[in-house]
């Protein structure tokens, strides 16, 4: 079981208390979408991802990255049993989306990326270091299902 | 994936924006890579301050920061411009090449935050492709 400081635990609740779903799970997911271009191949029926114009300005792409940070929800509320938190979603991810796991570290690195752009300063070291700690073990939940 | 020539446009027209502020850079990322990757910290037994922008952070960043602008000069042949700099890491300093990822992580986190409106995702992806190669070519002497 992940051990989780008092002050990580503070950390993340901040991050999630003033996080806007909107802006930057749209943006985390194309940006994802434009860094590492191989993740589109999950993309297939999501219209226009010719550039990086279009997939930012893709509203189907915009509505998923805001499904997909809203998936880290049942983390935030499963702080100290993430891993079974995240069975199903693994399952799902592994026996019907067919994700390759090593997608949700491209991911989560996007998403630490726009996170600092938004905050800039405020994103201290020690906040990013329990960020990233909490993305860690979300993305091995995810695959834990995996086989 | 190799660097296109608007990969290395992107790439030079950027760091005429950031070279300014190497040296905060420098400090920001490393400070961070040790704090979010302590095993990072294992180099650097022999300082004495580790802490968040210390002295000998400080001083390291801007090092590493110096070598990045070489590589920029040198982004059309970064193995053969970078012969001498990955002699050092590999016969020398030794440091294991999954390391160099995680500082270009971090790198790319604080231009993330100091540069918001720049550092867009055209930018994001030529500075990782950049700093992909360049890490390399900084191992391309290890073995």
């Amino acid at each position: 079981m992940v051990e989780w400081t008092d002050q990580e635990r503070t950390l993340i609740a901040n991050i999630f208390a003033n996080l806007d779903y909107e802006d930057i799970g749209s943006k985390a997911l194309a940006r994802c979408l434009i860094v590492y271009p191989w993740t589109q191949r999950y993309f297939g029926g999501f219209g226009n991802l010719y550039n990086a114009d279009a997939i930012m300005n893709n509203p189907m792409i915009s509505a998923h990255g805001v499904k997909i940070l809203h998936g880290l929800d049942r983390a935030v509320k499963n702080m100290d049993d993430i891993k079974n938190a995240y069975a199903t979603l693994s399952e799902l991810h592994s026996e019907k989306l067919h994700v390759d796991p090593d997608n949700f570290r491209l991911l989560s690195d996007c998403l630490s990326i726009v996170i600092a752009s938004k905050m800039g300063y405020d994103f201290t070291p020690d906040l990013q270091a329990a960020w990233q700690k909490f993305l860690t073990v979300v993305v091995f939940a995810l695959g834990r299902q995996y086989h | 994936m190799s660097l296109t020539t608007k990969d290395k446009n992107t790439v030079k027209t950027f760091w005429g924006k950031m070279s300014g502020q190497a040296e905060e850079i420098g400090c920001d990322a490393l400070s961070r890579m040790l704090v979010v990757y302590p095993q990072t910290k294992t180099y650097f037994s022999h300082w004495k301050d580790l802490s968040p922008g210390s002295a000998p952070v400080r001083k390291h960043g801007k090092t590493v920061m110096t070598g990045i602008g070489e590589a920029v000069g040198k982004i059309d042949n970064l193995v053969g411009g970078l012969i001498t700099l990955s002699e050092l890491h590999a016969f020398q300093l030794r440091v294991d090449p999954a390391n160099f990822k995680i500082l270009s992580h971090n790198i790319l986190v604080v231009l993330a935050g100091m540069f918001p409106n720049d550092f867009t995702p055209e930018v994001h992806v030529a500075m990782d492709k950049f700093l992909s190669a360049l890490a390399l070519a900084l191992s391309d002497k290890y073995r």
